[in-house]
């Protein structure tokens, strides 16, 4: 006799690996990463793209404002000088869902990469580069918003 | 179909400096109407950017890419002359392509 609970638990089981297994219509796009979008913190997020345990670089840069005026549009920039950059991911701590962007990176492209995102509130903006060797560094910088970009 | 992309490639000795202006709505599916009711999200998933047709950036986006994005990448080993095309396919599966020469 199982308890619903355990149903619960083991259709969600059984529904995440149709979905890593790509049996489940994730989106338009196969090679959208659904989970990682999804995830709630960088070290989620992260994971969810295959990436160890990040740890915090000064080789990684973000830019971005102190404070910005319009949460709806925030300049930001990641860029890391060190070579081997496989990925660069941009993160938004609190917004709903916390990966804004990845940007995956070739030997004909330089480690710098400039954007505009939206943010819901005052908050910290990470830029992740994941390298080759499997490394993965941060950088974290706090922006305040004036006034919110994902209200209605 | 979505309105032109407006794409700019500056060559800077061997280095070309891309910035892209995209028209896109990128509707994060978390506002409200004046009714109440959720607008679906509609944002722009994958981006590819092109070197003389090898491609040099891929990127997918979430909802939290600002209105109208902007992109700013540089690419290496590149000239005047050069072209650079940019391609974006969005949640609902519209797509655009555009293409720009290196100046």
């Amino acid at each position: 006799m199982h308890t619903r609970r355990e149903m619960l638990a083991r259709s969600a089981k059984v529904a995440g690996l149709l979905a890593a297994a790509g049996f489940l219509p994730m989106s338009a796009l196969a090679a959208w990463p659904q989970a990682a979008f999804d995830a709630k913190t960088m070290a989620e997020a992260v994971k969810a793209l295959g990436g160890g345990a990040p740890a915090e670089s000064k080789e990684v840069t973000i830019t971005g404002p102190d404070i910005a005026e319009n949460g709806a549009v925030v300049p930001v920039g990641a860029a890391t000088g060190l070579p081997g950059v496989k990925r660069l991911l941009l993160l938004v701590e609190k917004n709903p869902n916390v990966l804004a962007a990845v940007f995956d990176l070739t030997d004909s492209v330089e480690a710098n990469i400039n954007t505009r995102v939206k943010m819901g509130q005052s908050s910290n903006v990470f830029a992740v580069a994941m390298m080759n060797d499997g490394k993965v560094l941060y950088a974290g910088k706090e922006i305040k918003v004036t006034l919110g970009g994902c209200g209605g | 179909m979505a309105d032109p992309m407006r794409i700019r490639a500056q060559a800077a000795g061997d280095k070309v400096t891309v910035r892209v202006l995209m028209s896109h709505e990128m509707e994060t599916g978390q506002r409200k109407d004046s009714a109440g009711k959720v607008i679906p999200a509609w944002f722009i998933q994958e981006l590819t950017a092109t070197h003389n047709g090898k491609t040099v950036l891929t990127a997918q986006w979430g909802p939290s890419i600002s209105k109208n994005p902007f992109l700013q990448f540089v690419v290496k080993g590149a000239k005047a002359g050069d072209k650079v095309a940019i391609n974006w396919v969005d949640n609902k599966g519209d797509k655009r392509t555009d293409e720009a020469t290196v100046s």
